[in-house]
């Protein structure tokens, strides 16, 4: 995706940053948002997300992210159990729970 | 007894070593400083006095039969960052509303198993969101320094605000900190303290809240470079429980502390003489540039050119990470809970309720950037400027060691008076410090001098990855050239 | 790219009102790994156990939680690649799924999107009628089970257990190389006999270790995909077939009556056979990936693949081979056979070094029938491969008669003992014995002047001969040497 793909996009979202966007946005990270929530959230994210745009000077082609800031091969772990048998501890700070179980408002499938 | 909280953790160490006083002395007039400054500092969430005593009385049946550890007897804080077994840990934040961890932090463990003694746990700003310590549910925290000019309250900095205002009021001796984006350096300059980030990967993420998982990493604030070596030395360790950290041997910093910057070289990034930075932050780094060189050190003038892109360029991938890594306040296994109709509006009433306004913004800015469509054009732009920025780091050290720059563009201001209107203007405290998380290396501030507001103000040397040991020698030499700052006025006893 | 690789065959067509329809099947399995303890976290894959009993703090997603993977479950990854033919990534990535779901404690699930660790393979099926057909896979990526709720226990509230949460799953990718009901149930089949034999997952649908989500659309022949529906999380091989059979024909149905599908995910209720929409129908599903920050990029070396493939058992097309070559086997004998390790193994042990064909005959013939009856495999029906072994080499020695070992089958099986034993003791013997069946057949000659002399013009009747002579001898004579002793008595050539 080249400079002027990526500028093309952010500006069509500093544009779109509107009260539907906000809403969807706070949808899917599950926070519930007030009528005036959604008028300030609408200024901030469209100065963050402005702000962010100056990425979309740097050329980036043919660079590769970068995946983690440590340069090794993962350790990988024995397959022994070592863990577990602490329901109690589990299930300790629980708001709702009933015995061992987590307890929720009914879900529907 | 005021003058044992002066004590500086290394002269500590001796004195209880030689019985001039027992560490439950040495404890009580800790707690004791804590008790006159909590109203007005806000500096600690929750006190442990109790326990605190009853380890320290422990830490003295260790000295006395010669097995006292490396910190055996110093009062600590915590960051409330950190879980601590049986000890209620909140981040910051009302969602963690009453959460009692059954697991202790490697880090704390580490510092436990050293002999430290915990007071309390620090407050910070939610979930480390923030460089000025208002964003935390418990309240603002307050620096113990005052603008001379109008006298107004200063901000600690954040996100470790409560662990760099009781360092530096001298109600602990050293704290526990975390730094995602400049979190411990910042508020070290702010408070006129030492604030070491060492390498990702250095100190195990184990039992510390995550804020962004490929930024955050452990480090301690004190209030001398070497108290910082000793408090590191204890901190760092591999962990098998962190895939991110790196399995090498934690070296004994205090040995090299004094081996000075002779032949050292010593890189000055242009990039950071930004528009709008104080000229007296201009003559600070230049009379950091004297003192080392004055010691022997080589000055190289040296090139980042992908700085500017750095700010921006967290500014994306840490909310995208919080939005992921702040997905298990749920509200079903711990936390608060706000009741809903359904799930869904258990959730949304939960996470509305729990999460305060500036971790909310960046959960919608990281759910917002990882979203389908867009993740290409931030995300992943975002992981390749990194990409590039590493690179620019990687250069550098061809030719120099450490670099200096200033730890923050401007001094402590008084709470409120940044980022009220746009979130922004308070992300820019973090222009220097950030570069040094994305790329992954080490930095450490080190309080070198006041402003015309009698305010400290910090420089920042940035190592090659994992040489902390270099970094905290250049630091050393730069403190005895500085000379260590005067205390604070108690202004709240 | 992929590319259509079937040919539409008049066999799969559906016939609608409108005429026919072609269905086009693929399929996403979830298999979990057999392996001690969870991908990433160290507490206990067993299945069962109190609530939350088998949980870490990991699994709990408690704050500060690190995952570390367990390296058996990228060694049974790669293994079942192998066992797939199929391309092994060496270097992979664990991203991260965002979704709400009370029983994900992380809020997303660890799986793998972009670089999965396993990539293009395929199974060959041989299906009923003979023929066979290569479905291929796409991929094969490793992720986290989640837990379990249950919305039954409580009016107004459902409970969650995070037992299963963290246990390593392989999600395994078909291309919609599928064309029948038929044939996707031979595809589960096939693929849970080759993870059986290569040990990586245990295949028990029944306790969740293996379900399948169902992708099915339907297209006039020659037309390009039809817009397909997602039945989630179907959990045995016979609610898979039902399933499909159901979505076909809803989907002609709707089409035949000028309406048009809707790309929708469905749940399947066994008690009603019946797909219907998820009632918990959000906004569309927007994941988030991304790669997991905790982990590093998952990466080995060509040297553990060759150690491992070098490992690798006999897999179940090869064992057919084999079967079909060594003991002359039919295609469809062998298929049955190789179906599960233990009746292939408990085969070659009864036919190893012994007649292959009779070996054949009697495991799939009486064994088989007795293993129906049962309702158990034939490796547990009750006769040890040296028992079944020893009654074959009864009657190929002559000792007993075929006739006479199915009796004595049936007393192993009700008193168990050794064929030899059993034969001694009963005096189940055959009587070649030409002295004493000569006397008998005498006997018979001599009483039945009558029949001697028709079997002058019809030679044929000798059979009622040899039949008095087992009568006679309560079958224990052995009927050749009766049929050799008749010849030669009443001067006619062989029957
Ligand atoms: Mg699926
Ligand atoms: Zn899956």
């Amino acid at each position: 995706m080249g400079p002027a793909r990526i500028r093309a996009i952010i500006y069509e979202v500093l544009m779109k940053v509107d009260e539907k966007l906000v809403r969807r946005i706070a949808r899917l990270a599950r926070i519930k948002v007030s009528d005036s929530d959604v008028q300030h959230l609408e200024g901030e994210l469209s100065s963050i997300l402005g702000f962010v745009d100056l990425l979309s000077e740097v050329d980036t082609d043919n660079i590769e992210p970068m995946t983690s800031a440590v340069d090794r091969e993962m350790f990988e772990r024995k397959d022994v159990v070592t863990d577990g048998g602490y329901p109690d501890d589990i299930v300790k700070n629980a708001p709702e729970r009933d015995d061992h179980y987590f307890m929720v408002p009914k879900v529907v499938e | 007894m005021s003058e044992l909280t002066d004590l500086t953790i290394a002269k500590a160490r001796k004195g209880l070593a030689k019985g001039d006083f027992s560490a439950v002395e040495l404890c009580e007039a800790h707690i004791k400083a804590v008790d006159a400054a909590n109203e007005a500092l806000n500096t600690f969430i929750m006190t442990t006095f109790e326990q605190a005593v009853e380890r320290a009385a422990q830490s003295d049946k260790k000295i006395k039969s010669g097995d006292a550890g490396a910190l055996e007897g110093i009062p600590l804080g915590i960051k409330d960052l950190f879980c601590t077994t049986d000890v209620q840990t909140t981040a910051g934040s009302h969602i963690l509303d009453k959460f009692t961890p059954v697991y202790e932090s490697t880090i704390t463990k580490n510092l436990f198993d050293d002999g430290a003694v915990m007071i309390g746990k620090l407050n910070l700003d939610e979930f480390a969101m923030g460089s000025s310590n208002e964003t935390s549910y418990f309240g603002n925290c307050i620096s113990p320094w005052k603008r001379k000019t109008d006298g107004a309250n200063l901000v600690p900095g954040g996100s470790s605000g409560g662990s760099a205002s009781s360092v530096s009021a001298r109600l602990v001796m050293g704290a526990t900190a975390t730094d995602t984006g400049g979190s411990i350096r910042q508020p070290a300059a702010f408070t006129g303290t030492v604030g070491i980030k060492p390498t990702y990967g250095r100190c195990s993420r184990w039992g510390v809240v995550a804020f962004a998982s490929s930024l955050d990493q452990a480090g301690p604030i004190t209030r001398t470079v070497e108290d910082a070596a000793i408090m590191l030395k204890s901190m760092a360790s591999y962990d098998a429980k962190d895939t991110t950290s790196v399995d090498l041997p934690v070296p004994d910093y205090e040995k090299t502390l004094r081996d000075g910057v002779k032949g050292l070289r010593v890189g000055i990034p242009k990039e950071y003489r930004v528009d709008g930075m104080s000229d007296e932050i201009e003559q600070l780094w230049q009379k950091g540039i004297d003192w080392l060189k004055s010691e022997g050190a080589e000055i190289i003038d040296v090139s980042l050119p992908h700085t500017k892109y750095a700010l921006p360029a967290y500014y994306i991938v840490a909310p995208a990470e919080a939005s992921s890594n702040l997905a298990r306040y749920d509200g079903v296994r711990y936390g608060l809970r706000v009741p809903g109709d359904d799930i869904l509006s258990m959730y949304e009433n939960t996470r509305a309720e729990g999460f305060g306004a500036e971790v909310k913004r960046r959960i919608m800015i990281g759910t917002y950037v990882l979203s389908a469509g867009y993740y290409d054009a931030y995300y992943l732009k975002a992981q390749k400027v990194r990409t590039l920025i590493k690179r620019d780091f990687d250069e550098a050290y061809k030719k120099v060691d450490v670099l200096l720059t200033p730890t923050t563009p401007s001094p402590a201001f008084a709470p409120g008076e940044k980022g009220g209107d746009d979130p922004v203007e308070m992300y820019l405290n973090d222009i220097f410090t950030v570069t040094v998380n994305m790329a992954g290396l080490p930095g450490i501030s080190v309080p070198a001098g006041l402003s015309s507001e009698g305010t400290p103000l910090g420089l920042q040397l940035i190592g090659k990855p994992f040489d902390e040991a270099g970094i905290l020698r250049a630091a050393q030499t730069l403190e005895d050239a500085a000379g260590l700052l005067p205390a604070p006025e108690r202004w709240w006893v | 790219m992929y590319k259509e690789s079937r040919e539409t065959e008049k066999k799969n067509l559906v016939q609608g009102s409108t005429g026919d329809w072609e269905v086009v099947i693929g399929l996403e399995v979830h298999a979990q790994v057999t392996s001690n303890a969870k991908l990433f976290s160290g507490s206990s894959t067993q299945f069962g156990g109190e609530p939350n009993d088998h949980v870490s703090l990991v699994d709990a997603a408690m704050p500060g939680m690190l995952p570390v993977i367990n390296e058996a479950c990228v060694h049974q990854a790669i293994r079942t690649g192998l066992g797939l033919r199929a391309k092994i990534n060496n270097r992979s990535v664990f991203d991260r799924k965002n979704y709400f779901y009370p029983d994900l404690p992380q809020g997303y699930q660890i799986s793998q999107f972009k670089h999965p660790i396993v990539g293009e393979g395929d199974v060959v099926l041989d299906l009923k009628d003979g023929t066979s057909v290569t479905i291929g896979i796409e991929r094969l990526h490793l992720e986290q089970d989640a837990g379990k709720s249950n919305h039954d226990l409580h009016p107004k509230h459902s409970v969650v257990d995070l037992n299963r949460s963290g246990v390593a799953l392989m999600e395994i990718v078909s291309y919609p190389d599928m064309r029948s009901a038929e044939e996707a149930k031979a595809y589960v089949t096939k693929l849970r006999t080759i993870l059986r034999y290569l040990g990586t997952c245990d295949g028990n649908m029944d306790e969740g270790s293996m379900r399948a989500d169902v992708n099915v659309s339907v297209r006039r022949p020659g037309d390009p995909w039809g817009t397909r529906t997602e039945t989630k999380n179907v959990n045995s091989i016979r609610f898979i077939g039902q399933a499909i059979e159901y979505e076909i024909n809803r989907q002609i149905d709707v089409l035949e009556d000028g309406g048009t599908i809707d790309q929708e995910t469905l749940l399947f209720d066994p008690k009603k056979g019946e797909t219907r929409p998820m009632r918990s129908k959000e906004e569309a599903h927007d994941y988030r990936y991304f790669p997991d920050p905790d982990l590093l990029p998952l990466e080995f070396d060509d040297e553990l693949v060759e150690k491992l493939r070098g490992e690798l058992p006999e897999l179940p097309d090869e064992k057919k081979d084999r079967f079909m070559s060594d003991y002359g086997l039919s295609p469809y004998d062998a298929e049955i056979l190789i179906a599960a390790r233990p009746s292939a193994d408990y085969f070659e042990k009864v036919a190893k070094g012994r007649d292959a064909k009779l070996a054949v005959n009697w495991v799939m013939g009486d064994l088989s029938g007795h293993a129906n009856a049962k309702g158990v495999p034939l490796h547990e029906v009750g006769v040890s491969p040296d028992q079944l072994g020893q009654l074959i080499e009864l009657i190929t020695d002559g000792t007993i008669s075929g006739k006479i070992a199915k009796d004595v089958l049936e007393i192993v099986l009700e008193e168990g003992g050794n064929p030899a034993d059993i034969v001694e003791a009963k005096g189940l013997k055959q009587m070649s014995d030409t002295g004493e069946l000569e006397t008998i057949v005498d006997d018979i000659i001599t009483n039945n002047p009558k029949q001697v002399e028709q079997l002058k013009t019809k030679p044929k009747t000798i059979g009622w001969f040899v039949g008095q002579v087992m009568q006679k001898t309560k079958g224990k004579a052995n009927p050749q040497a009766v049929n050799k002793l008749l010849q030669d008595k009443l001067e006619i050539g062989e029957g």
